[in-house]
């Protein structure tokens, strides 16, 4: 059984390796992509961003002056430690709890931070007798810094569901799984050499960017280096098997394109890729729970900026082997070897 | 000459062995069914172990239809395959080789790599270099899958079909495309295999290659068998000592081609 899985993954990974098309791809896209980003982005949040810490999910303007200050978005928090980690982070300028006595969180070193403690100073109803200053220091959290796992997520879920999806479904449409169905090789044998050679392929690719990136661009790293990897390679699993389901069953290399386009879009775009999910409605932060991306960037985040150890990410990773297990079992289930 | 039983799908004869060779594959009322299609109907024939027996028929005749479902690569609607008498199950997988009519190999693979990773899906294996040797490949070895000839790639595939030492042997239409000479290569290596010992089972559309290497032949047309038996024996029995006057005024024997046009109103090439 084994030496069977293993001369399928040989030829897989060599098959991959060879295609250097494909190897660049994968490899320059990421690099590009985080690059580029952190070039044209690093340091331009142009918007005033305050924390409002109350229970309510809505804020009440008429409460406080300050809060009617125009060109300034207010947003809620309910929690005041993740409140005061954005601002340690520079992620929000300001934190405040309208009082009496109204008191407020700044980070010393953010500089429109500095522009809004005049704002709110010098609000009508207020005075520096009823306010009370509180300081949190911090280093900034770069573009760079929260768009890297990102990246790095989205690569791997484009390596995973179509080096995965769309080469299974072109061995099935060439009759290479026929010609593989005629030897002893079962179908749990070949699937498993392709999860693994799929999972240690992008997993070698994600190390060599993550490290190029991490040293070139000196991008922040709060948490484990072990942890970070068993996350992606947890979340390699979970996305090489939803590739697996999609090409179970599919013959046609232009609908696989179709299926794969239709996952890949909303995953891209719900999953906290590009911008934080936070302050989305509840629908969509549902929605999103189904995208093993969405777990993979969490946990990733979450060790990345906040120093989260494996048991801090234990239920992304979770979420994200329980949903292998869905997949897995599914396209297992409706696999099939031949074309028609 | 072997020659196991003769079966006429028009009178309905049934089979009658007179070999005592052991059976190595047999074919029990074979039917597959495809919506608004009966594509193999009630297919049924034994192959005794050692021969080359031919399955003919023209193209749509649900010849690889029916070698496929022995081969274990489609499901059929109902019937049974057995190998030496048995259920063909995993011993049968080990023990078979297969050469697909149409295929294709992993991309970016050498001769060598291809031949090394089939040889490792297998309990039983060939010695690498006797197959290498056997089909001529020894100088295409580091030569990429995707830059074979069609005949160089026939020669691959077939080594392919040979890494697990097969007992039992499926050659699916092996010299389609290939060119004269080709053909008559691919023919020599297949020889060389029979008398090796190993009983194969060879579909095929080209009378010359059955009359050249088949002891035992089945003519299928309509996923039917129509007769089965020796060529010899079959033309004999349907022509006697009768030759044909061509219309330019040649005279020849009979061949495969005539008794398949008396059979079914139509060419093998159709």
């Amino acid at each position: 059984m084994f030496k069977r899985i293993y001369a399928i993954f040989v030829a897989r990974n060599r098959e991959f390796v060879r295609d250097r098309s494909s190897l660049a791809w994968n490899l320059l896209l990421p690099v590009a992509l985080v690059f580029g980003l952190s070039y044209a982005f690093d340091g331009q949040r142009d918007e005033y961003t305050v924390g409002v810490l109350q229970a309510e999910a809505q804020i009440d303007t008429s409460v406080h002056p300050f809060l009617e200050t125009r060109y300034v978005r207010f947003v809620p928090y309910a929690n005041i430690e993740d409140a005061m980690l954005k601002v340690e982070r520079h992620q929000l300028d300001l934190l405040v709890e309208v009082g009496p006595p109204t008191r407020y969180w700044i980070n010393p070193t953010a500089t429109k931070g500095y522009f809004l403690e005049f704002a709110l100073l010098q609000s009508a109803s207020t005075s520096t007798s009823n306010v009370i200053k509180e300081q949190v220091a911090g280093k900034p959290v770069r573009y760079a810094d929260w768009i890297l796992p990102g990246i790095l997520g989205m690569n791997m879920m484009f390596s995973c569901l179509f080096g995965v999806g769309y080469v299974i479904v072109r061995y099935r449409k060439n009759g290479f799984l026929k010609r593989l169905r005629a030897t002893p090789l079962t179908s749990l044998e070949f699937i498993t050499a392709q999860v693994a050679s799929r999972m240690v392929l992008i997993m070698l690719i994600t190390t060599v960017v993550y490290t190029g990136t991490h040293v070139l661009l000196d991008t922040r790293m709060e948490g484990s280096y072990v942890t970070l990897f068993i996350v992606g390679l947890v979340g390699a699993i979970s996305m090489i098997s939803l590739g697996l389901v999609v090409s179970a069953r599919v013959t046609s290399e232009e609908l696989a394109g179709g299926l794969l386009n239709l996952i890949n879009w909303p995953m891209m775009m719900l999953s906290g890729v590009w911008f934080s999910l936070e302050g989305t409605g509840d629908t969509i932060q549902t929605i999103s729970q189904v995208f093993p991306l969405t777990h993979v960037l969490k946990a990733a985040r979450a060790v990345i900026l906040d120093g989260a150890t494996f048991t801090d990410v234990a239920p992304s990773m979770g979420a994200m082997l329980l949903l292998s297990a869905v997949f897995l079992a599914v396209g297992a289930w409706i696999f099939r070897w031949e074309q028609y | 000459m072997v020659a196991s039983w003769l079966r006429d799908g028009r009178s309905g004869t049934l089979p009658r062995m007179d070999d005592s060779r052991q059976i190595a594959l047999e074919a029990r009322n074979l039917v597959k069914d495809y919506p608004g299609l009966r594509a193999v109907d009630g297919v049924s024939f034994k192959v005794p172990e050692g021969i080359c027996f031919g399955l003919l028929g023209p193209n749509g005749a649900g010849k690889t239809t029916t070698v496929e479902i022995i081969e274990g690569v489609i499901g059929a609607t109902s019937g049974e395959v057995y190998y030496y008498g048995e259920i063909a199950g995993s011993k049968f997988r080990q023990e078979a080789g297969i050469q697909f009519q149409n295929t294709a190999l992993q991309d970016y693979l050498t001769v060598r790599e291809t031949i090394q990773m089939f040889r490792s899906l297998y309990d039983r294996q060939a010695n690498i270099d006797d197959i290498i040797e056997q089909c001529s490949l020894g100088d295409l070895l580091d030569r990429d899958n995707r830059k074979l000839s069609g005949g160089q790639r026939q020669r691959l595939l077939l080594a392919v079909a040979l890494v697990n030492r097969p007992r039992l042997i499926f050659l699916d239409e092996p010299t389609t495309g290939l060119d004269p000479q080709a053909r008559r290569n691919f023919w020599e290596l297949v020889q060389s295999i029979r008398a090796d010992g190993a009983t194969i089972v060879l579909t095929t559309h080209y009378m010359d290659e059955a009359q050249v290497l088949c002891d035992d032949i089945a003519i299928m047309d309509e996923g039917k068998i129509l007769t089965h038996g020796s060529p010899e024996k079959l033309l004999h029995a349907r022509y006697g000592d009768q030759l044909i006057n061509l219309s330019h005024g040649e005279i020849r024997r009979p061949n495969l081609e005539d008794l398949f046009l008396d059979l079914t109103g139509h060419s093998l090439r159709a």
